[in-house]
């Protein structure tokens, strides 16, 4: 019935999807098996792509030519771009989506890929033979045969809902669990951990009063996060903002008894900073308030998201903690919250490519690898796919560097240190910030894309290009163009510069701290007359690269000399049992990680600066 | 920089080059015991246990005796190395201390590169790398004074108040990190002023740090000191007074010396070291006037200067032309009137002038007490912090300039994130002195101390 796959991924969620696409669009025969094709790509916490790091990531994705930031493009109903009073490494997009929209337009794209098949049914075991993955088992009761598999399991792993003292199986509300797998792998010497995740409750939008809600709607000039020619954002939905009180605060200290969090139901580790709402009234006690975020669903429906009110509360009790917030007076619940527990593996078991060190060709990528989020996942299937495809092509394979994208951050991170909780990215976790940002993800990761011989890059290069060209033209104008305090001192004036009292070249005056090009164009209608001709997107990367300079170039230098750690190479079968001087912790640490590089094994969690000492006086450092 | 090959065995003099009551020489690894056994006439050492003292004679390839020595066997890993180790104790002259290192030479043993017998023992397990470096200050103290740092340093005093300011450093970027990835949470941002002042402190404290480098490596290396005077002042007559009871006899095979011996003076526990002493020695008539380039570059290098003349046949005005030279450099100067044995004490001497015989050792003392109180030295607290260390006094440099440009920034408004570039610098340069590099300690202290919501 199946012929054999060169990759089959399990599950269609944001890492599966991206898994899917990219394998295909190398070149693969892929199959993607879920258990529900009505739910591919399905937004199971907030409706909203990006944010603070987050919107990095999306823009990675875009320029090495996945989908979710085109889909997103297509399907948002609000822009914003955070950040922008910080410098421009904080600049993030983010965006609410349709939630229907965005799960209907991904699984169009992945249909529209003629190198995709899709199956729906539950896999319950890999099949593995002499150490290499060959396909999977179906609860059905078919064997699929492949070259590779990718498992994207997200929280369906023996998920368990729960709902104050009330818990079933399910991986998303209404949807079932799935089993063997964990058990299967485990089996094979995986080790497995569990995690848990929330969300809030939804809210039907026609019984919430916004006229006495705060307002936060969409920027005047909505971006996008694709470097393609998608459509522009027209008509903008608001989200809304409300506060707990003390009064909130005090029914749902009422549902504590009855909290399987705090009952100790809930094992799994959650994550400290997307807590639960009883989980910030008791860890945080003297806070009188928490802010919520009210996110529309869609175009099309009233149902809204109540963002900040996490809870597993019994429903009644957050029936009556929502209708006590200002606004929600006659609210009426779609339903109510719930927290979901789910197998994971630690990350740590993989290599940079996320394969499994123990089983070859089987890749995880998404929840399953301890992250949260759409999109840390859906980096990480797009790396998975990518890797999958040139493993069984027995080609070179392909890791970001930390200094190359947030995605090479998260999966570094993921494979050296583990989780303990679901990770999240932050700004803070990448050393060389102000080189990771959205504005010049194209610039970092198409060249990429394009040598790998990824499908599309070849055109993405040709816009790459043209706005390398355009920063040339622009850094060319600015070094040989002065202005005279005549043209200048006015607009210094008004921001409380220093004035001029002679010509100086613009390079220099951009430099200055809250001179931009938006203010200089008003006061130089030469330089307004050359950048009316660019693209507005180049104009704000040539900006940031000459503006920044300075900082851009001590943090490549900074990257350079911690990349020579990256260059002194470990042999795989390195016998660590032979450095007496390793501590112990590192030298199981070490053993178990098998790190590529000194690099590597100095980001290994346990193993300390003198253990890196001893491996570099040993490798004749 | 080391020989990977762990498999050799290698040996030096570990007492100080020169004469002395007895000298000791260490070998280690794994020939150690079994080539020293060849030459010992007594106990049979390979048999014996670690721990064991054995009294006998050392013999030559000829079976002629070069001395009769006390040998401590140390078994593995139960040494100094963690390798088999014998310590051999022989009467300290430097003929016989020469005679056995060229025995072991000549029999397959390498000699030990500077550091080595603690590059094994840290290899070997034996130390960790911070007591490596204090165990390497401990070793090159000179005096009583350096010695005191050193062991202050051993005990960690150094390296915590360096992680102090470390974890304050880190407690200032969380604020910063928190308020930049946690922008849309409704969390209260870090008070600009108060950062300002906090980094202030930081700054401070780093700078005390940087000064008392000052200190440290003059305590560490010596004063650098340099004789200068026209030909026929004596300055040669003057070096060897000076050095007369100080004097060490440097080994004279290549690179059996530990150290090359400087020539030193030792005062109260405060090293002065003659640079360009060969210039001295070789050239006497070469010197025409200060203008030389060499002798600015002494000058230059040093921390003081003895001017010498000859009080006798003065040429007042090339003597005072001298010293205003001098005086435009800067360096502290002591001004010596050599030869009073001949000229008396001529009232024409100037009073500051220190009058002196280098020949018949008049008024060293005074000399000597001049040469003391002119360094800062005596006037440091000894009870704070001193970096004597010069990659620390690097690391601490860098640090400091990223401080100053996290307040400039703060000043000028650059925005949170590429304020916590040079906050994050600067924690580099600091956990370099320690060892310590993380981006996670950052992430740990938000989560442990703020309340984030979402």
């Amino acid at each position: 019935m199946f012929p054999e796959y060169d990759v089959i991924v399990v599950g269609a969620g944001h890492a599966g999807s991206e898994a899917a696409s990219s394998a295909a669009n190398m070149g693969s025969k892929v199959l993607l098996i879920t258990m529900n094709m009505q739910n591919i790509a399905q937004m199971s916490c907030n409706p909203a792509m990006g944010g603070v790091a987050k919107g990095q990531i999306i823009r990675e994705i875009d320029a090495l030519g996945g989908y979710s930031g085109i889909i997103t493009d297509h399907t948002m109903i609000q822009f914003r771009m955070l950040n922008l009073s910080k410098g421009p490494a904080m600049w993030s997009p983010r965006a609410q989506s349709d939630r229907h929209e965005f799960s209907n337009l991904w699984r169009k794209t992945l249909e529209l890929q003629e190198n995709i098949d899709f199956w729906q049914d539950m896999v319950t075991g890999i099949i593995v033979k002499n150490g290499v993955a060959k396909g999977v088992y179906t609860q059905l009761g078919v064997q699929i045969k492949s070259k590779s598999v990718i498992l994207t399991n997200g929280t369906f792993l023996n998920g368990i809902i729960h709902i104050g003292e009330k818990q079933f199986g399910g991986g998303r509300i209404q949807e079932r669990a799935a089993k063997g797998l964990t058990e299967q792998l485990v089996e094979l010497g995986f080790e497995a951990g569990r995690m848990k995740t929330g969300t809030p409750p939804r809210i039907d939008g026609r019984t919430i009063n916004y006229k006495v809600l705060e307002e936060q709607p969409g920027d005047k000039n909505p971006k996008r996060f694709s470097f393609t020619n998608t459509p522009e954002l027209e008509k903008q939905i608001s989200c809304h903002i409300t506060y707990t009180d003390t009064k909130v605060h005090d029914i749902l200290k009422t549902g504590f008894l009855k909290s399987p969090m705090f009952t100790g139901r809930i094992q799994g580790v959650g994550p400290r900073y997307c807590p639960s709402i009883e989980d910030k009234i008791e860890r945080f006690s003297s806070k009188d308030s928490h802010q919520l975020f009210i996110e529309p669903e869609g175009r099309n429906t009233y149902e809204v998201y109540l963002n900040g009110f996490s809870s597993s509360l019994p429903e009644d009790v957050q029936y009556k903690a929502v209708r006590n917030l200002k606004g929600f007076e006659n609210a009426k619940m779609f339903r109510p919250g719930y927290a979901i527990e789910y197998d994971y593996f630690p990350p740590t078991q993989l290599t940079h490519t996320l394969e499994t060190k123990r089983v070859k060709n089987l890749f995880f990528a998404g929840q399953i690898n301890g992250t949260t989020g759409y999109e840390e996942a859906a980096g990480q299937g797009l790396i998975a796919g990518i890797n999958a495809h040139l493993k069984i092509n027995k080609r070179d394979s392909f890791v970001l560097k930390r200094d190359e994208a947030y995605i090479g951050v998260l999966i570094d991170d993921l494979i050296n240190k583990g989780t303990d909780e679901p990770y999240r990215m932050f700004t803070s976790r990448a050393e060389y910030r102000i080189l990771l940002r959205q504005d010049n993800a194209d610039i970092r990761l198409t060249p990429l894309a394009h040598a790998l011989g990824v499908k599309g890059a070849e055109e993405r290069m040709i816009k790459v290009n043209e706005k390398l060209n355009t920063e040339q033209e622009i850094r060319t104008y600015l070094n040989q163009t002065s202005v005279t305090p005549a043209e200048i001192n006015k607009l210094f004036e008004s921001i409380s510069s220093s004035p001029l009292t002679q010509k100086v070249k613009l390079n220099k005056i951009l430099l200055r701290p809250h001179i931009n090009f938006n203010k200089l164009r008003r006061a130089l209608p030469d330089l307004d007359m050359l950048l009316n001709d660019y693209n507005e997107d180049y104009i704000e990367y040539s900006e940031i690269s000459i503006k920044y300079e300075g900082y851009i170039k001590k943090e490549k230098e900074m990257a350079n000399k911690m990349n020579r750690l990256e260059e002194i190479k470990i042999h795989p079968d390195f016998d660590y049992h032979k450095l007496q001087s390793l501590s112990y912790e590192g030298r199981e640490k070490l053993i178990k990680i098998k790190p590529d590089t000194i690099g590597q094994a100095s980001r290994i969690s346990g193993v300390s600066p003198s253990d890196i000492s001893v491996l570099l006086i040993f490798m004749g450092r | 920089m080391y020989n990977q090959n762990l498999d050799n065995t290698i040996v030096a003099l570990s007492t100080p080059p020169g004469s002395g009551a007895i000298g000791v020489i260490r070998l280690s690894g794994k020939n150690s015991i079994k080539v020293t056994n060849r030459f010992f006439l007594g106990a049979d050492i390979e048999k014996s246990e670690g721990y064991t003292v054995h009294f006998g004679k050392l013999l030559n390839e000829n079976n002629d005796i070069i001395d009769e020595v006390i040998i401590n066997v140390f078994k593995s890993p139960k040494s100094y190395t963690g390798e088999d180790l014998v310590e051999i104790s022989c009467h300290g002259s430097s003929y016989i201390i020469n005679e056995i290192l060229r025995l072991f030479l000549r029999n397959d043993v390498q000699i030990a590169q500077p550091g080595e017998f603690t590059m094994r023992s840290f290899v070997n397990g034996k130390m960790d790398l911070s007591q490596a470096e204090a165990v390497a200050d401990l070793i090159s103290s000179k005096t009583k004074i350096s010695h005191d740092i050193a062991m202050k340093q051993l005990k960690g005093g150094f390296s915590s108040e360096i992680k102090k300011l470390r974890e304050q450093l880190i407690d200032f970027a969380s604020l910063i990190e928190l308020e930049l990835d946690f922008s849309e949470e409704d969390i209260e941002f870090a008070d600009r002023t108060e950062l300002k002042e906090l980094v202030k402190i930081i700054l401070s404290l780093v700078n005390n740090l940087i000064d008392s480098y000052k200190y440290g490596n003059v305590l560490k290396n010596g004063v650098p000191t340099v004789i200068i005077g026209r030909p026929n002042a004596g300055k040669s007559t003057l070096l060897n007074t000076l050095l007369n009871e100080e004097r060490a006899i440097v080994s004279d095979i290549e690179g059996t010396t530990r150290d090359t011996i400087e020539e030193e003076l030792n005062i109260d526990g405060i090293i002065f070291r003659f640079i360009d002493t060969a210039g001295i020695r070789e050239s006497k008539d070469k010197i025409e006037s200060l203008g030389i380039e060499k002798t600015m570059k002494s000058i230059k290098d040093s921390s003081l200067v003895i001017y010498i003349y000859d009080a006798h046949k003065v040429n007042k005005e090339e003597v005072e032309m001298d010293i205003n030279e001098l005086r435009i450099s800067n360096t502290p100067t002591l001004i010596v009137a050599n030869k009073i044995d001949i000229s008396g004490y001529s009232p024409n001497i100037p009073i500051d002038h220190i009058k002196i015989s280098a020949k018949n050792k008049d008024n060293i003392q005074e000399l000597k007490t001049k040469i003391y109180n002119s360094t800062i030295i005596n006037k440091i607290d000894m009870s704070g912090i001193i970096v004597t260390n010069e990659r620390h006094y690097k690391l601490l440099q860098e640090s400091k300039k990223s401080l100053l440009n996290v307040i400039s920034g703060l000043n000028t408004q650059v925005p949170a994130d590429l304020i916590a570039m040079d906050i994050r610098q600067s924690t580099i340069s600091l956990g370099e002195i320690t060892g310590t590099i993380s981006t996670d300690d950052l992430l740990g202290n938000i989560f442990g101390k703020f309340c984030i919501g979402k």
